[in-house]
């Protein structure tokens, strides 16, 4: 049973998900709660692999499908990072599908049955893209993912078609690239196996048609984690999605192909080879650009949804910057980025659909006197607002100083200068928000939901936004642990050097 | 005439893919009506399953199944890229669908798929 641990992270809530639709049928609250509790029991197997792991020092876990070896079969390997994401992954995962619960509460069982079976297999899709060790079967995850997230977008209301349909044009542009990417990697080593493929790559690292296929990769990842200027989809998605989902899409659904290109890039062909170093200094140029053009268009938001949305291009940047320095501090800036701003934005996404659920308003300027209204999410906006802008003892503190570490062990002054720009433009679109909930006179809005108690929302919104503002604060004190303990276990050979 | 061939031999089919591939996605940049964009994004999933299939042909090569006759892997083509792209299929099937069902959603809630009327008509 407990060898089988890792498929079942993906085998439960796959199963569930597809069986969700049954169930709600018969009773139209049943699926739902059979997604929970598959992804529930994701959550703990993802925890016991994890624990695994560590208690063997890091030796990453392998699990053959239907007992094939590779390369011939297919595998799912976890080392400590794809562990923790994982873990990280089905945690929110857990959290929003709780959210998620009071806004389809009022639906028909079709509708309650459609959304948690979307919600189910992406949270599949997410899960498989990290754990798994076969390049094509990455791609048939990503495009779970993506058409799962494509659904839950257009399920969001009427505007979220047309961001839904934009979506899916441009995703699938970056799927294909990833696919030919493939392809072109399949013609040089004949391998889909990573690891095998890592070994076999080495001699055609000086290739042109491997130019071509890490471009492929890196625009494909580039496009579905919204890097700045194929980030186009992004704001109107996050904008549309539906109020339960956004969280989760929001969080995580970026970081999943940023953590594959970490893959690629540092795991598979090593960040020595001149054709990687070049993807690189690509990478820290797009990722510089889209820290600056992101926190500017945040400033210039009224939408929260909106803003958080163009914050997100820029928090890719970060991620992006960290991995283009090359060097041990940049790699876990940058890993340690995805978990902090995965935390950071659900809980945003959290408070603000909170909000919407229960006011119907999402403009940051009719927010005035929420800290009395909605105690709980005014606490958590001013711990993600904290974390965002990098103060400690909040997460973000931490992943900015591991980049500034990065950046000032590898020479590269200039990403120092641009994190504490952009450090400052988030402090004042930040406090723009936190002015207008706890000093700003009460705005007068209309209730949608009616709701009295002192939590301000109903029990299963509340306790996601409170613990991913508890999870912030703990994410800071545990940092150190995080990373002595998980991340610099499953660090990359060719950083160790 | 000598390099033409050689060209075309070696060269040539994947050139035309690579054709095929861009011309999809410069479909969906520059078409105006929401159902192109969606042709030529399967424009473009297609040169990708042609890619796939080109580099498994062999010359001389037979059906992946075993004869009795000979072992000999040369004496086979590659069947992965093929089984592959049957995912790959699957893949763009749903996509199509999922894009399909979108659209005429678009549709009812706009009366229209042409962009420039649908862009109008959601900004108001």
């Amino acid at each position: 049973m407990m060898q089988h641990a890792p498929l079942f992270i993906v085998l439960l809530p796959v199963s569930a998900a597809l069986l969700c639709m049954l169930f709600s049928r018969i009773q139209k609250n049943l699926g739902s709660w059979i997604v929970i509790g598959s992804i529930v029991a994701a959550f703990m197997s993802a925890v016991t692999v994890l624990q695994q792991v560590i208690a063997d020092g890091g030796k990453p876990i392998h699990y053959w499908m239907g007992s094939w070896q590779p390369p011939l079969g297919i595998e799912f390997v976890i080392d400590p990072i794809s562990g923790v994401l994982a873990v990280l992954i089905t945690f929110i995962s857990l959290l929003g599908s709780l959210y998620s619960l009071p806004f389809v509460k009022d639906e028909g069982w079709l509708h309650i049955g459609g959304y948690y079976t979307l919600y189910g297999l992406m949270t599949v899709g997410m899960c498989g893209m990290v754990i798994t060790g076969d390049v094509f079967n990455l791609y048939v995850f990503l495009e779970v993912m993506s058409l799962s997230g494509y659904g839950l977008i257009a399920i969001g209301g009427k505007k979220s078609m047309l961001a839904a349909f934009r979506y899916l044009l441009i995703g699938t542009i970056g799927a294909s690239l990833y696919l030919l990417g493939v392809g072109y990697m399949y013609a040089l080593t004949g391998t889909l196996n990573m690891a095998d493929m890592a070994v076999r790559a080495a001699a055609f690292l000086n290739y042109p048609l491997f130019a071509l296929a890490l471009a492929c990769f890196v625009i494909g990842f580039g496009i579905k984690m919204a890097l700045f200027p194929l980030h186009g989809w992004q704001p109107d998605a996050y904008n549309y999605a539906h109020p339960g989902s956004a969280a989760f899409i929001a969080g995580c659904m970026s970081k999943v192909p940023a953590y594959a290109m970490i893959r690629f890039l540092f795991f598979m062909f090593g960040v020595d080879t001149p054709v990687v170093k070049a993807a690189l200094d690509v990478l820290g140029i797009l990722g510089v650009a889209g820290i600056l053009l992101g926190s500017i268009m945040a400033l210039a938001q009224y939408d929260f949804r909106r803003m958080l949305a163009y914050s997100s291009v820029a928090q890719i940047g970060y991620i992006a910057i960290g991995l283009a320095m090359g060097n041990l501090y940049g790699f876990i800036g940058a890993v340690l980025h995805i978990i902090n701003h995965a935390f950071m934005k659900s809980a945003l996404f959290f408070v603000i659909g909170g909000i919407q659920y229960r006011f119907g308003e999402v403009n940051i300027y009719r927010l005035g006197g929420m800290n009395k209204k909605v105690a709980i999410s005014s606490i958590t906006v001013t711990l993600a607002a904290l974390s965002m802008i990098g103060i400690p003892p909040t997460g973000g503190f931490f992943s900015k100083w591991y980049l500034l570490l990065g950046a000032y062990t590898g020479a590269q002054y200039f990403y120092i200068g641009v994190l504490v720009i952009s450090s400052l433009l988030n402090a004042i679109y930040f406090f723009r928000i936190l002015e207008q909930m706890f000093v700003q006179r009460e705005a007068s809005l209309t209730e949608v939901h009616r709701h009295k108690g002192k939590l301000g929302l109903p029990f299963p919104m509340a306790l996601p936004i409170a613990v991913t503002g508890i999870g912030i604060v703990a994410l800071g004190f545990y940092s150190v642990d995080i990373v002595t303990d998980i991340i610099k276990l499953g660090l990359p050979e060719v950083l160790l050097k | 005439m000598e390099v033409l061939n050689e060209f075309l031999r070696t060269k040539g089919i994947y050139s035309l893919v690579m054709i095929l591939f861009f011309l999809g996605i410069y479909g969906m940049v520059l078409a105006k009506n929401y159902m192109k964009k969606l042709m030529a994004m399967n424009v473009m999933q297609v040169a990708v399953i042609y890619f796939y299939l080109c580099f498994a042909q062999k010359d001389g090569a037979m059906v992946p199944v075993l004869d009795g006759i000979t072992n000999n892997p040369n004496a086979y083509i590659n069947p992965l890229p093929h089984g592959l792209m049957l995912t790959a299929i699957v893949v763009s099937l749903g996509t199509t669908g999922v894009a399909l069902a979108l659209l005429m959603r678009i549709k009812e809630i706009y009366g229209s798929v042409e962009e420039v009327e649908v862009l109008r008509r959601a900004s108001k």
